[in-house]
C-alpha cells in the first residue's frame, strides 16, 4: 500500500501553546488507522490539518505526493472529509444534510436522490430524508453526520472521536458501517480516538498521542506494551487498579487493589499487575444484583456527567468505578448523587495491561 | 373632543376602505422609499456583517462597537448632517438630490445600516462555529462555507431586515430634513401624518398611522409565521415515522 497522506515535522502552536510537535507520520491508502490518546494530546489538531482546516505552523504535508498547500487545498477538501466529536449539522432536513456535499461536486438531482437513498440504507436510517435532523437523537445524527460523509465518496474519511457520548447501539453500528466502508470502498479511514478498544476493533495501526507529540506507532495491541508509566498518564483509562495478584486456581487470580477491594481477573499470573474494565462493562443497579458476575460490588454515587443519552456516573465502591449508562436507566433508577447502588462485572471483563 | 376623535376615526376607515388615492399614494411611496433604502443597507451592509462576524482582524472590536453605537443615532441629526451634504453649498450638492425620493433613500439607508451591520453580524457570530468547518470538510471554498454560514442564520438576517424596514418606515427626521414633505413627491406616512396633525386635518392622519401600524404589525407578523414554519418538524401529521 502506498502512503495516500504524508506529514513530515508537522508542529502546531496557538500563541504560547503547542499543540503538535514535529509530527512525522504516513496514512496508508485503504487502510483503517487510529491516533490514540487522552484529551488534549493534540489529536483533533492533528485531524483539523489533516482536513485542510487547519495550517501546521512548520512542516510539511503531502496529498498522494503533492505537496499541499493554498493552490491546491479546494481540491483535497474534495477528496477528504472529517466528521466531527460533537455533530455538526445544517439546521435542515436530513436529506438537505446530506445533499450539500453532493451539490458543491455538481451532482444532478437523480444522482443525489440515489446516493442518499443508499447511505442512510447504510448507516441505518432508511426513511429519514425528511426529518429536521437536529431532532434526531445525540447518536442518530452522528449517523447522519456519516452519511453526509459517506455520500461523498472521498478517497479519505477523518473521524475525530465519532462514538464519544453516544449509546452502545449507535457506537456498535457506526463501528460497523466504518469497518464496511473500508472493506467495500476502500476508503483510508483515520480515526481519533481515546477508546483503545475502539482502536483496536477498528485499525490496524495506532499512533498513540501524549502531549502533542507521537509516542509510538504500532498495531493497537502493541500499545498495551507499553511501560505502565505512559499509560498510566493516559488520563482516559478509566477503571485501571493496580494491586497484588493472587492466582485462585479456578483458571483466575484475584487482584488485591487495596481499600479492602478485590477484583477477580480471567489470567493467571501472580504479582504486582495492573487490570482494568471499560465502563460500559459494569452492570449497575439500585438492588441488590444476583448474577453469575464474578466481581460485585456496593457503594455511593459521588458525581453524575450528563453526556446527552448517556450519563457517566462516579461510584465509590472503596475504590472509584467509572459506569456508564443511558439516559433512560438513569432515569428510571432515579439516581442521584449519595444514592446506594451496586456495581457487577465478568471476570472476563477485566484486562490486564 | 372625544367626538372629533371618533368622527375622525371613523372618516380614517372610510379613506381608508374606499382607496383614497392621497392615501394610497402615501403609502405606496413609504413603502417604496423604505424598501429601497432597506435593500441599499443590505447591498452594503452584507459584506461589512459577514467580515465582522466570520473574520477575526485586528480593529474588528472597534468596529462593532461603531456600529452599535449608530444604533441610537438621533435620525434629526442625521437628517441634518445630510440636508447639509445635499444642500446646494454642500460637497455632493450639485447632484440636486435634496427633496427628492433618491435623497430619502440614502438617508433611510444610512441610518438603518448599523441594524442591518449589527444584527446580521451578531446572528452569524451565534451559529455553531463549526458549521463553516463542516462546509469546507464537505469541499465548500470560503465563499460557500460563508453562505452555508450565512443560511444557518437566516433567522437573525431575516429579524434584521425586518427591524431594518421597520426602522426606516417609521422613522421621521430624515425624510423630513431631505425630502421635505412635498406632496405628490416625497410626502411619505410620517411626514404626512405629522403635517396633517399640525393643520388639524385628524382623519388623513389617523388613516395614515392606522396603515403605519398594519404595515409594520403585518410585515413583523408575516416574519414571525414564516419562521415559525421554518422550525417546524417537517414530518407529515399521521404518518408512520420508520423504524430501524
Amino acid at each position: 500500500m502506498k502512503p495516500i497522506i504524508e506529514l513530515e515535522n508537522i508542529s502546531k502552536t496557538y500563541g504560547n501553546v503547542t499543540a503538535l510537535q514535529h509530527i512525522s507520520i504516513n496514512f496508508l491508502e485503504g487502510e483503517v488507522s487510529s491516533l490514540l490518546g487522552p484529551n488534549g494530546s493534540g489529536k483533533t489538531t492533528l485531524l483539523r490539518i489533516m482536513a485542510g482546516l487547519e495550517k501546521p505552523t512548520s512542516g510539511e504535508m503531502r496529498f498522494e505526493s503533492a505537496r499541499v498547500d493554498e493552490s491546491n487545498i479546494n481540491q483535497i477538501r474534495l477528496k477528504t472529509t472529517m466528521v466531527f466529536q460533537k455533530t455538526a449539522l445544517f439546521s435542515t432536513s436530513v436529506y438537505k444534510n446530506i445533499a450539500y456535499g453532493l451539490r458543491i461536486r455538481g451532482c444532478s438531482r437523480r444522482e443525489t436522490d440515489e446516493k442518499i437513498k443508499e447511505v442512510l440504507k447504510t448507516v441505518r436510517l432508511e426513511g429519514y430524508e425528511k426529518r429536521p435532523a437536529k431532532k434526531l437523537s445525540g447518536g442518530e445524527q452522528q449517523r447522519v453526520a456519516l452519511a453526509r460523509a459517506l455520500a461523498l465518496d472521498i478517497d479519505v474519511l477523518l473521524l475525530d472521536e465519532p462514538t464519544a457520548n453516544i449509546d452502545p447501539k449507535n457506537v456498535s453500528i457506526i463501528e460497523d458501517v466504518l469497518s464496511w466502508v473500508n472493506k467495500e470502498k476502500k476508503t483510508t479511514i483515520v480515526v481519533a480516538t481515546h477508546n483503545v478498544f475502539q482502536a483496536e476493533t477498528l485499525a490496524k495501526r495506532a499512533a498513540l498521542l501524549l502531549e502533542g507529540k507521537i509516542v509510538k506507532v504500532g498495531a493497537p495491541q502493541e500499545i498495551f506494551t507499553l511501560p505502565s508509566k505512559i499509560l498510566e498518564s493516559y488520563a482516559r483509562l478509566e477503571n485501571s487498579f493496580s494491586g497484588f495478584s493472587k492466582v485462585t486456581g479456578e483458571g483466575t487470580s484475584l487482584v488485591d487493589v487495596g481499600d479492602g477491594l478485590q477484583i477477580e481477573a480471567p489470567f493467571e499470573k501472580a504479582g504486582n499487575v495492573t487490570v482494568f474494565v471499560r465502563p460500559e462493562d459494569i452492570i449497575l443497579s439500585s438492588k441488590p444484583l444476583v448474577s453469575s458476575a464474578r466481581n460485585s460490588f456496593e457503594g455511593r454515587i459521588v458525581q453524575i456527567s450528563d453526556l446527552g443519552p448517556v450519563v457517566k456516573l462516579k461510584v465509590k465502591a472503596g475504590k472509584d468505578f467509572i459506569v456508564q449508562i443511558t439516559k433512560r436507566s438513569f432515569i428510571e433508577m432515579r439516581l442521584n448523587v449519595d444514592s446506594r447502588v451496586f456495581l457487577a462485572f465478568k471476570a472476563s471483563s477485566v484486562q490486564t495491561i | 373632543m372625544g367626538n372629533e376623535i371618533i368622527e375622525g376615526f371613523l372618516k380614517a376607515l372610510q379613506l381608508i376602505f374606499s382607496g383614497d388615492p392621497t392615501v394610497m399614494e402615501i403609502s405606496a411611496r413609504a413603502v417604496l422609499v423604505s424598501g429601497s433604502a432597506m435593500m441599499l443597507s443590505v447591498l452594503w451592509g452584507l459584506p461589512v456583517a459577514v467580515l465582522l462576524g466570520l473574520k477575526r482582524f485586528p480593529g474588528r472590536f472597534l468596529a462593532k462597537g461603531f456600529f452599535n453605537a449608530m444604533l441610537g443615532i438621533p435620525t434629526v441629526s442625521l437628517g441634518l448632517i445630510l440636508y447639509l451634504f445635499f444642500s446646494n453649498a454642500g460637497p455632493v450638492g450639485f447632484l440636486r438630490l435634496l427633496y427628492t425620493p433618491t435623497a430619502m433613500i440614502i438617508g433611510q439607508a444610512i441610518l438603518i445600516t448599523p441594524i442591518t451591520v449589527s444584527f446580521i453580524a451578531s446572528a452569524i457570530e451565534s451559529v455553531d462555529p463549526e458549521i463553516k468547518d463542516l462546509a469546507k470538510t464537505l469541499g465548500a471554498s470560503e465563499t460557500e462555507a460563508a453562505i452555508a454560514v450565512l443560511k444557518e442564520s437566516s433567522n437573525g438576517v431575516f429579524l434584521a431586515l425586518t427591524a431594518s424596514f421597520n426602522r426606516a418606515i417609521a422613522e421621521l427626521g430624515v425624510v423630513f430634513m431631505v425630502g421635505g414633505n412635498i406632496a405628490h413627491l416625497t410626502s411619505v406616512l410620517t411626514t404626512t401624518i405629522a403635517l396633517e396633525t399640525n393643520k388639524g386635518e385628524i382623519a388623513l392622519a389617523i388613516a395614515l398611522a392606522i396603515i403605519l401600524l398594519f404595515i409594520v404589525s403585518t410585515l413583523t407578523l408575516t416574519v414571525n409565521l414564516i419562521q415559525r414554519q421554518k422550525t417546524r418538524p417537517i414530518i407529515e401529521l399521521g404518518k408512520k415515522i420508520p423504524r430501524r
